[in-house]
């Protein structure tokens, strides 16, 4: 796991217990293998030069990797006090309220209850009829990195050159103005991980978003969410690679293990060159790499793997190549199979991210059934509705409700307020940003929805829609309708939906 | 309508003549007590009954009196409808879409590894023998109250993708399969692509082609002396046309930015007898009037909101109902995603709703519009004596999410509400004990 002695910027470990990401601001910045002098001065540093001041002529400062050199910049927009009266409220982690209000301000949850007041100077939101829950997070979406439109200069989310491109980052092709992201508000998400595509063993990091208008990637950047790092199971690596290598499911694996066993050796050049360091040495440090800097982020704990694996089986063999190499996955993506294991999900602690019903369109999810969501939950395993579209992520509650339904004919009886815990807080959970976001508590952002009707009807809609306390979206108002750059001055700018 | 097809095909009738099958007999059944959404002139009768005998509607109305003998089926009130028709379905016809020995639906599909690379005509490719009614995804459909599919050829590769066919989905070895339901043909950016880089090429193709088809019809001969040949099509691919230039056949145009759906309307200039059924048109409300006015049906996916290509910019869930609140016959399909997947078609229908479609119009969106526009219209499509009884008992509103079929008709027969996804489902319900699930049966 992290090691915080050695990042170099204590203050804000320190300070930011609660989001476990603060670690990664930076010490010093390595830039193209070209070592910059540091900022911040390590304490181990410090100490080499109180007792070792006499013996060595000189050490030079230690050299450590930029962890976050492109930043959120993503600022909350302006919001009012705002309650919303009277409605029946989801929490997100499985309970449900009647005749609940729910008050926002200054960006935050503030209340959330049946009995509660409404603060004075409250804008006051008749919910009569109206249900609210935690905005919806879709962990697997490819918004930005293959926007709409689909062109040729648009198709930005496989870097398909190698089967192992650990070094790609997600963010770098996102495309803020994608029209997708606004439809997707209009279907209630308000935070989103943008993922690599499929192609590669490894494809790249992805980042999680704030689905909020903005000019730059970075002024969407979820602040402080841990990274995501984009694996592949499977059929598409093998077949994308087939006259190259791999071609085949134990040259898949044969890929993810000669990857870690790169990283091991990396991650040990640097701990030996800090400790060195620590020891008063002045050792040079190692030669920055892209791709092991992001493997070895998870073998150190600070980067999430998203692991796109369809078949039952091969989950079993990553689960065990984890325990290999002393990582841990947070949840296997598209997971068709995750029925015939929930099980061991389940004891292992790796959330699944589902479709509500997708099958057969490949031979890895020729066994897909409509129960693998509830199936999975059922097993107290970490149940996700995902989309992996840009058509399905604007209704993940109606992906849900089909799930939902198709259990309880099967005997399985889940009320929706527990279900719905697979687009809000389980999901969250997937991106490590559970502490800020996924459900109606005090004190977390308020990315709140309110939907007319209840959002398991094909006929609701979410009427409005936060992010961080800030109307973004808004059914019967134009002004809370953004249009991106893209559809300006096209026939239909002015649909919302 | 059926003069419009210019053949029927009884493809698995003739192939499996002397197999051992038990037709099933279709029994006498009176569904009861349900909320009867007829899609006819009766409209939706409220405690109606609804009487099957012979795979046929005998009788549909409230009061309606049980004749002895009939089974009877209580709705409790719920909706009874007719059964679902999928418009753009690869059942039967595409198991696994990623393994081409499953995939038939079209020629020259040289993109996937595996598939044919090239076929010696277009228009001339028929789909009606390859259907496999023991597909597995054909119960999957079913179970969702998907009872007809409209399997076109896919015009994938090609401007004539060929001629695509109508089946029931009892899953029977005799399913009747109908051909000549409609030639596909695409224009705009796909037709531009096949046809060397531009609309406008594509076009002048479509029309040389037209007119040789034409020129064969009217002098009633399946052959042009070579100097009148024109050499853009085939002689095989003309006669294919021939049918369509009459009337006989729909052309299902794949087709999506509006100026290119005028272009495609205007063909009638100088074929006057083309019928059309547009698919894609994500810009058709756009020119839904000029649509309404030229009596185009228009197929489209309900969920398609995104500007995925410079020729479907306007694309917006509000496309269906202004459509339709136009008087064009929508025709909803839900194509996106996962093939297939035909229970996102009631769903779309549902969006659509929300979106400014009336339920009717929604409703008919899946049931009698593309009967109509597939040239089944006299026989399927809505709940009027006289047609095959395919008959389906929901649990709740049939655009809703959480409601399903509860029974389903086929032609007078009640299918079991069963599939592969069902087996593995009861396989997997219980993951505790020592027996591995491969016995469980």
């Amino acid at each position: 796991m992290l090691n915080r002695s050695i990042m170099g910027d204590k203050t804000l470990a320190g300070s930011s217990a609660k989001r476990r990401w603060a670690g990664m601001h930076i010490g010093a910045l390595l830039l193209g293998g070209v070592a910059l002098v540091g900022l911040a001065v390590s304490p181990a540093l410090a100490q080499s030069d109180d007792e070792g001041a006499g013996e060595k002529k000189s050490q030079r400062p230690l050299v450590e990797i930029n962890k976050n050199p492109y930043p959120s910049t993503y600022a909350p927009l302006p919001s009012d006090l705002t309650a919303i009266v009277g409605a029946t409220v989801l929490d997100g982690i499985g309970g449900r309220i009647e005749g609940g209000t729910v008050v926002m301000n200054g960006g935050d949850i503030v209340a959330v209850g049946a009995d509660v007041d409404v603060p004075a100077g409250a804008r006051v939101i008749d919910g009569t009829g109206k249900w609210v829950t935690p905005g919806v997070i879709d962990v697997h979406s490819h918004l930005g990195v293959y926007a709409s439109p689909g062109v040729a200069a648009h198709s930005d989310g496989n870097e398909a050159t190698n089967p192992n491109t650990a070094e790609v980052w997600a963010e770098h092709s996102v495309w803020p103005h994608d029209p997708g992201f606004h439809r997707a508000a209009a279907g209630g998400v308000t935070s989103l991980q943008i993922l690599p595509g499929s192609a590669n063993l490894f494809g790249g990091r992805g980042v999680t978003l704030k689905n909020v208008p903005s000019r730059t990637m970075q002024g969407m950047k979820f602040p402080d969410a841990p990274y995501g790092l984009k694996m592949a199971c499977g059929e598409n690596p093998k077949r994308v690679y087939r006259s190259r290598g791999p071609s085949t499911l134990m040259g898949n694996v044969a890929g993810y293990r000669n990857a870690w066993i790169g990283a091991r050796s990396y991650k040990e050049s640097w701990d030996k060159y800090r400790a060195e360091h620590a020891e008063g040495k002045d050792p040079n440090p190692p030669k920055q790499d892209l791709e092991m800097d992001t493997l070895v982020g998870v073998l150190e704990g600070d980067i999430l793997i998203h692991n796109h694996c369809y078949r039952a089986d091969q989950m079993a063999v990553m689960i065990d190549i984890s325990k290999e190499f002393n990582y841990d996955i947070s949840t296997f993506h598209h997971a068709v199979e995750s029925y015939k294991i929930a099980d061991i999900l389940a004891k292992e602690g790796i959330c699944s991210a589902m479709w509500a019903d997708w099958f057969g369109f490949k031979m890895e999810a020729y066994d897909g059934i409509r129960e693998n969501l509830p199936f999975v939950h059922n097993a107290g395993a970490c149940a996700v509705t995902h989309s992996d579209s840009d058509v399905g992520i604007q209704r993940l509650n109606q992906e849900t409700a089909k799930s939902v339904a198709d259990a309880a004919r099967a005997g399985l009886v889940i009320p929706i307020e527990e279900a719905w815990t697979w687009i809000a807080i389980n999901a969250a959970k997937s991106l490590g940003i559970e502490d800020q976001t996924g459900s109606l508590e005090i004190g977390k952002d308020a990315d709140v929805v309110m939907w007319n009707g209840n959002p398991f009807s094909v006929y609701t809609s979410a009427e409005q829609v936060f992010v961080d306390g800030a109307k973004v979206y808004d059914l019967n108002d134009p002004a809370y309708q953004p249009v991106s750059d893209f559809r300006l001055g096209h026939p239909g700018e002015g649909d919302a939906k | 309508m059926n003069r419009l097809l210019s053949s029927f095909v009884a493809v698995a009738a003739a192939l499996f003549a002397n197999a051992a099958i038990n037709p099933a007999v279709a029994e006498n059944v009176a569904i009861v007590g349900g909320k009867v959404v007829t899609m006819g002139s009766s409209g939706t009768i409220e405690n109606g009954t609804v009487l099957i005998e012979g795979g046929r509607i005998a009788a549909v109305g409230s009061g309606l009196s049980v004749p002895a003998g009939y089974r009877v089926i209580n709705a409790g009130g719920n909706y009874v409808t007719p059964g679902l028709m999928s418009a753009l379905s690869g059942l039967g016809v595409t198991e696994v879409g990623a393994v081409a020995g499953t995939r038939d639906n079209g020629v020259n599909g040289g993109q996937r590894s595996g598939a044919v690379e090239t076929a010696p005509f277009d228009a001339a490719f028929e789909l009606a023998p390859a259907f496999n009614p023991n597909a597995t995804n054909i119960p999957i459909a079913r179970i969702e109250g998907v009872t007809r599919a409209m399997l076109p050829a896919s015009s994938g590769h090609n401007i004539f993708g060929g001629i695509g066919a109508v089946v029931d989905l009892s899953g029977d070895m005799d399913t009747r399969v109908i051909s000549g339901a409609a030639m596909s043909m695409s224009y705009g950016e796909a037709g531009a692509r096949y046809a060397g880089g531009s609309r406008a090429a594509a076009m002048g193709y479509i029309v040389r082609a037209l007119d040789e088809a034409d020129r064969l019809v009217r002098r009633g001969t399946r052959s042009l002396p070579d100097r009148e040949r024109d050499s853009v099509v085939s002689l095989i691919d003309a006669q294919a046309l021939g049918p369509v230039v009459r009337g006989e056949m729909p052309l299902l145009v794949r087709v999506s930015r509006a100026s290119d759906i005028l272009q495609v309307l205007k063909l009638r200039e100088r074929f006057e007898n083309l019928r059309f059924v547009l698919q894609g048109a994500q810009e058709a409300w756009m020119v839904a009037d000029q649509l309404a006015a030229a009596k185009v049906p228009v197929i489209i996916n309900g969920m398609d909101n995104l500007p995925g290509d410079f020729e479907s910019i306007a694309a917006t869930l509000a496309n269906g109902g202004r459509l339709a609140n136009a008087g064009v016959d929508v025709i909803m399909v839900a194509v996106g995603g996962a093939g297939g997947n035909e229970r996102l078609m009631p769903q779309a229908a549902g969006i659509a709703v929300a979106n400014g479609m009336s339920w009717d119009d929604a409703m008919a969106s899946i049931t009698i519009n593309p009967a109509r526009a597939f040239g089944i219209g006299d026989r399927f499509g809505s709940l009027e004596s006289g047609k095959d009884a395919d008959v389906v008992v929901w649990d709740g509103d049939p655009l809703e999410l959480m409601s399903a079929p509860t029974a389903v008709f086929i032609r007078g027969e009640q299918v079991e509400l069963s599939s592969r996804q069902t087996r593995l489902r009861d396989r997997y319900m219980e993951l505790s004990g020592v027996t591995p699930q491969a016995y469980k049966k």
